[in-house]
């Protein structure tokens, strides 16, 4: 043993390296924190703190709030502490749900049936904004080929986004009814023969607005997939005899997955929490789980809005996480 | 001009499809609007539908007077004041978690799904989670705090987003080399990386500034005694429906146009200057 290795061994400290074990001592882990040391720009900390305590205010307590208040007590003008399942059961089942005798037996509850047919609308809707928004994106990202003009196409078809929302549902209201301008055109080009009252207060004109409403949503994340697409690809594609049906099927359909399912989500839990269109392209005719959140809200029983509105992010929640089931986005994010 | 073969005129001919195609899409998305453009000149006599009983401004003229639709006058001015105090919010925030993201730090993952939440909680699960929690804790809601604070948590992700891809694109090395002629870190800032990031904060503030402006179903059980101008555009929804809505509809879409064209000219001018 030599001396260096003995008195290292005494004072715990690696052995020294070196000729002469005059070498300063730098554990390797040292010697990394001592180079980067100057960790550059401001503390993360610093940096994440704000935004941190805004969302947990604004964002976390309300939701954590939802599910604490969906088992407390309603007094009929507000609500005490408690823990009950009552407001669950009465989400679930009518009076006489477990009575074979009773005329309800088995039937779900029209808060179930509402979320139910919210669900319905929503998957309707998704699936028509899909078709009519991936041709879209399509064209935009793999058929205009100049980049200013693809910017000024794609920000053209983006713009109702940024206008309000409500309004472009009012503006529903001269293309519908009797004499809507739906009804007058196709009067004019002579397929009907009378006006047909379908294109008023219908599940057809719901639907329809709704599309209109939310259908820029799916277009923008689906075009930035597109247009992500490595062109050689193709061009390799192309070379080796690939017609376009297939290099579309094997390639790039594939690859825009991940903008469709992004898309998708994003229509997805704003259309389950829709709740003005139906009031005005659907005259309250049907109600959606948001109304009838709101609608308890109104009437103070905020328990039973809680419960349905825990019962909506749930439904959301599973929807989403089916959609990223089937496509993995990680490698767009 | 290279020659006219099968092959180029059949994808000349995909093209001018699918170019119909994105015509028939943008009627579909417009069309509505300009209807409603249209009909907001309806006569005196007429009604929400067509067709156009004469042509007036009568109903422009019944929006500019008092009591049309509630107090519009002052609910367009709280939207304006909650709108810009968002931009303004927004860029900041934005800015800030964009930068923290450029380094690898613990709960990174975590608090990047927490600001994504933001955009994926409907406004109505946020407006009765907020409102039920207030009011149980005995703090009446009002447009400047409580509406604000839900208005942020929905324009934060995407302001992030734009923020985090300008950093994507931003060469470190020049806040590097900075350094390494002594500046420290606010004159790095200051010097360098803001005026290389000012577009990206436009656009951060025009999300912020436009999807407040719009916003209402967070802002629904929110505001308080006081409306905003979308909850004061759904009360009128509710009531009567009169062509005033219109001329109403038509002046908020004209506002948010131009507010997006004048963002898009700053950004522009911006961007061309940080080159």
């Amino acid at each position: 043993m030599t001396t260096v290795e003995t008195y290292s061994k005494l004072t715990h400290e690696p052995p020294q390296r070196g000729l002469i074990g005059s070498a300063p001592v730098v554990r390797p882990d040292e010697e990394v924190k001592r180079k980067y040391r100057r960790d550059p720009g401001f503390p993360v900390p610093v940096l994440i703190a704000p935004a941190t305590a805004w969302l947990i205010i604004f964002l976390f307590l309300p939701l954590i709030s939802i599910f604490i208040f969906s088992f407390w007590k309603s007094t009929g003008h507000g609500m005490v502490p408690a823990f009950t399942f009552d407001h669950y059961r009465e989400f679930f089942a009518t009076e006489g749900f477990f009575n074979p005798d009773n005329a309800n037996f088995l039937t779900p509850s029209v808060f179930l049936r509402t979320l139910w047919t919210t669900f319905r609308f929503t998957i309707t809707v998704m699936a028509i904004c899909l078709l009519l928004a991936y041709p879209l994106a399509y064209f935009l990202s793999m058929q205009v080929e100049d980049f200013k003009w693809q910017l000024a196409l794609f920000l053209l078809a983006m713009v109702p986004f940024w206008t309000s929302y409500l309004i472009r549902a009012v503006a529903w209201l001269p293309m519908l009814g009797r004499h809507g301008l739906i009804n007058e055109f196709l009067l004019d080009i002579g397929a009907i023969d009378e006006p047909v009252s379908f294109f008023l207060y219908s599940e057809f004109s719901y639907t329809m607005a709704l599309v209109q409403l939310y259908v820029v949503l799916a277009v923008g994340p689906i075009f930035f997939s597109l247009a992500k697409i490595d062109r050689n690809l193709l061009e390799a594609a192309r070379d080796m005899g690939a017609t376009p049906f297939q290099i579309f099927r094997e390639i790039i359909f594939p690859l825009s997955l991940p903008g469709i399912a992004i898309g998708m989500i994003f229509v997805f839990v704003m259309l389950m929490g829709e709740f003005a269109t139906a009031v005005v392209v659907y005259g309250g005719k049907t109600s959606t789980t948001g109304t009838v959140i709101l609608n308890y809200y109104a009437i103070a029983n905020y328990p039973f809005a809680a419960v349905n509105a825990f019962m909506l992010m749930l439904a959301m929640m599973i929807g989403v996480v089916v959609i990223l089931r089937l496509v993995d986005i990680r490698k767009e994010l | 001009m290279a020659r006219s073969t099968p092959e180029r005129r059949r994808k000349l001919r995909i093209k001018a499809g699918f170019s119909v195609y994105y015509a028939i899409f943008l009627i579909f998305v417009y069309g509505p609007m300009f209807a409603m453009f249209t009909l907001s000149f309806q006569g005196p006599r007429g009604g929400v539908t067509f067709p156009m009983r004469g042509f007036s401004v009568f109903w422009w003229e019944k929006l500019a007077g008092p009591s049309a639709v509630g107090d519009i006058k002052s609910s367009l001015g709280r939207s304006l004041l909650l709108a810009i105090t968002v931009m303004i919010i927004t860029a900041i925030l934005s800015t800030m978690l964009a930068m923290a993201f450029r380094k690898k730090f613990r709960g990174s993952g975590a608090l990047f799904y927490a600001v994504m939440a933001g955009l994926m909680v409907p406004g109505v699960l946020l407006s009765l989670g907020l409102a039920s929690l207030m009011r149980q804790i005995g703090i009446p809601p009002a447009w400047w705090y409580s509406g604000l604070g839900v208005h942020v948590v929905w324009t934060l992700p995407f302001g992030f987003l734009v923020m985090m891809a300008v950093f994507n694109r931003f060469d470190a090395r020049l806040e590097e080399a900075a350094r390494d002629m002594g500046a420290d870190e606010w004159t790095v800032f200051k010097e360098i990386t803001l005026p290389l990031i000012t577009p990206g904060i436009v656009a951060a503030g025009l999300f912020g500034f436009t999807l407040s402006y719009d916003e209402f179903a967070r802002t629904t059980l929110l505001s308080g005694a006081q409306n905003t101008l979308p909850l004061d555009i759904n009360a009128a929804m509710t009531q009567r429906v009169q062509p005033t809505i219109f001329a109403l509809g038509t002046a908020s879409t004209i506002f948010s146009l131009a507010m997006i064209g004048l963002f898009i000219v700053i950004y522009t001018i911006l961007y061309r200057r940080s080159r």
